[in-house]
């Protein structure tokens, strides 16, 4: 009843292909999109822009990115906090070093080191598959992490080892410091992971793409019909470390302000990875899901008590939290091992057809 | 380039050369730290053999375990008495997990069994925490922890009964392996579900079977751990410890579990020793993870893992 679609036409092989084939979709999605820039710019308070508005954009760039090469070239990988903490580290120093530098082409660059040393850590992946390659990725962010504690270098020598966001402005307007508003830092945030998400589908769906889901789905295979698979797995690490390495970017000079190493810890590799997992494997929209998830249940848990008007000590309400969580992740897992992205195109599959059922 | 070789290679093997009876120090250290961290690898290597399933949830398996028996200690149940119950305990969690969260989750990627494990590992931090508290606590079973001298060098008893414990575990586990209708059974699941299956071996008991042996083996490491360092929350970190443990030994290997854990404690210690203070310290969260990549580029199934034959 809500998708009427009866009329539309394709001609073309483009209109075919497009992302969004039903005009309704197109429509939805341009308001959303526009919607997303507007509404919370004009009328959200800075609590809800800085906790949870800037956290969920930035946490869906870094699934997308991991989503990017576990759900569509299936390398299973567990180093996302380090690959962003090579990003966050590396804004820190091409902004310090290069002050003239615009922000956006600091992030880029970040990016940059964070595909070059994500594209070292990934050669392993030619010998070893599944969680064998997995815990291989651990060095990675083991490694990562204590070369930045250890070396002062990286933090331009700060006594107290963290990294600080320089105030930094772009056409005029502070985006990154102590004195740029969240809403700017909303905005700047969101024009990114609109970007890259409109990359990543659009990647996802050409010929890199597709041979990622070739060596994912049969490696041995996908090698006999002509994908290389030393090029397509280093690509597929090189361009999911791009944008964790720029979500790691984002993560200290739009949100937190300033950071040190423990922001990236082992804890971080596993927020994102669940965030894929329960979002959709393999799904741009899923990435988004489930950043939205994990941002929004725990603060939900967390107001949920009072709203109701119950008083628990903070200790008990923060283990009934964990409780809560780790049981809805499995609940989740066995109504939709899919993901969120799974269930909404179930909805979508039936929204369409509604109210007959066939 | 001279001087880099004489620093990096030279100068620790020097240090080994001059005094030998440290240098056994830090082996036999290795080697007993190593037996703790075969304790829990070895709980991830039973679960995976019989259910393909890699259990994130160990180490808070082992947290979990050490809590429940200092909880029951504390409330004045004897030592015995207490470990009994906790067995109990183990049990129905393993019962629990079978029914809750493997069973509608057969026939998933493991990818997926897996995140189901470290929804797992929230919930029973949580509720370990909610019933028993988050102090830290500290375990005395009566394993005496002090050191004496042999041959020149200091041993910790502590860490020695802890080798004892293990080589004692390993053994029984082994002939539970070899010689039991169970074991047998569990093998045959390891090796094919579907045929294990087709000749009638029930599945879903085989599963709580090896869940509630991971669960004891679960609650000797937290003795050992606990007795150690005090039960409290890193406890559950260990399992990032056995990790490089298991890709050392193969994940469906038990000796490899032994064998991979003495090689991590061992290579772990001297690395630290001899070549940590090069590079400033601190490398043992790492070190060996490396040791365990560098290995797994030449053997990629680890030490004693089932060769990978790859058909198209």
């Amino acid at each position: 009843m809500i998708y009427r679609e009866a009329g539309q036409f394709k001609t073309t092989y483009a209109s075919d292909q497009a992302i969004f084939p039903i005009r309704q979709d197109r429509i939805i999605a341009a308001a959303a999109i526009l919607a997303a820039f507007v509404v919370p710019t004009a009328f959200a308070n800075d609590y809800w822009l800085q906790a949870v508005l800037i956290p969920l954009l930035i946490y869906a760039l870094a699934a997308l990115g991991l989503n990017l090469l576990t759900g569509y070239a299936g390398q299973l990988s567990l180093g996302t906090g380090g690959f962003m903490a090579v990003g966050a580290y590396s804004a820190f120093k091409l902004s310090t070093a290069f002050p003239w530098l615009s922000i956006v082409a600091v992030f880029l660059l970040s990016g940059v080191m964070a595909a070059l040393v994500g594209v070292v850590f990934g050669i392993p992946s030619l010998r070893i598959k599944g969680f064998y390659l997995a815990v291989a990725t651990l060095a990675a962010q083991f490694f990562l992490i204590w070369l930045f504690n250890k070396v002062a270098w990286f933090t331009n020598y700060a006594s107290s080892g963290t990294i600080t966001a320089p105030t930094r402005e772009v056409l005029g307007v502070t985006v990154s410091g102590p004195t740029a508003a969240p809403g700017t830092r909303y905005v700047v945030a969101l024009a990114f992971v609109a970007l890259f998400a409109l990359i990543a589908k659009n990647l996802v769906r050409g010929r890199v793409g597709r041979s990622w889901m070739a060596i994912r789905d049969r490696d041995i295979a996908a090698e006999i019909i002509g994908v290389r698979p030393l090029r397509t797995k280093l690509l597929a690490f090189a361009i999911s470390s791009f944008y964790c390495g720029v979500a790691g970017a984002e993560f200290v000079f739009l949100y937190l302000g300033s950071a040190e190493t423990l922001a990236f810890d082992i804890n971080l590799s596993f927020l994102v990875l669940f965030m894929v997992i329960i979002g959709g494997l393999g799904s741009v929209l899923g990435s988004f899901l489930g950043a939205a998830f994990i941002v929004l249940v725990p603060i939900f848990l967390t107001n949920m008590p009072h709203a109701v008007g119950l008083n628990l000590p903070v200790a008990i309400q923060k283990q009934i939290e964990l409780m809560v969580f780790g049981g809805l992740i499995i609940f989740f897992l066995i109504v939709e091992p899919h993901g969120l992205a799974r269930l909404w195109q179930i909805t979508k599959e039936k929204l369409r057809l509604w109210p007959f059922p066939h | 380039m001279n001087s880099v070789f004489q620093m990096v290679v030279l100068g620790p093997l020097k240090d080994i050369g001059s005094n030998p009876a440290f240098f056994g120090e830090v082996v036999i250290g290795g080697i007993l730290a190593g037996m703790l961290y075969s304790l829990v690898a070895l709980g991830f290597v039973l679960i995976f053999k019989a259910s393909g399933v890699f259990n994130f949830a160990q180490g808070v398996m082992v947290l979990f375990a050490a809590l429940t028996l200092v909880g029951l200690i504390e409330r004045g149940a004897a030592v015995w008495v207490a470990l009994a119950i906790t067995a109990v305990v183990m049990i129905l969690l393993a019962f629990g997990i079978e029914r809750i969260v493997l069973r509608p989750l057969v026939n998933q990627p493991q990818i997926i069994l897996f995140m189901a494990t470290i929804g797992l590992n929230f919930f029973l931090e949580g509720f370990g925490e909610m019933v028993w508290g988050a102090n830290v606590k500290k375990l005395d079973v009566g394993i005496p922890d002090k050191s004496f001298m042999a041959a020149g060098m200091q041993i910790n008893q502590l860490e020695l009964s802890a080798g004892a414990i293990a080589a004692a575990l390993v053994i029984v586990l082994a002939v539970f392996f070899q010689k039991t209708r169970i074991g047998r059974a569990l093998r045959a699941v390891a090796d094919d579900h579907e045929a294990a299956l087709s000749i009638g071996i029930p599945l879903k008991t085989i599963w709580v079977v090896v869940w509630s042996v991971a669960g004891l083996v679960a609650i000797v490491a937290g003795i050992m751990w606990g007795a150690k360092s005090g039960v409290q929350f890193s406890l559950s970190l260990i399992a990032l410890k056995a990790l490089p443990v298991l890709i050392l030994g193969g994940f469906e290997s038990v000796p490899g579990a032994i064998v991979g854990g003495l090689i991590i404690g061992v290579g772990e210690k001297i690395g630290e020793v001899y070549w940590g203070p090069l590079v400033g310290g601190a490398i043992e969260n790492w070190f060996a993870y490396v040791l365990a990549l560098a290995f797994l580029l030449i053997r990629p199934q680890g030490l004693f893992g089932e060769k990978i034959i790859e058909r198209v």
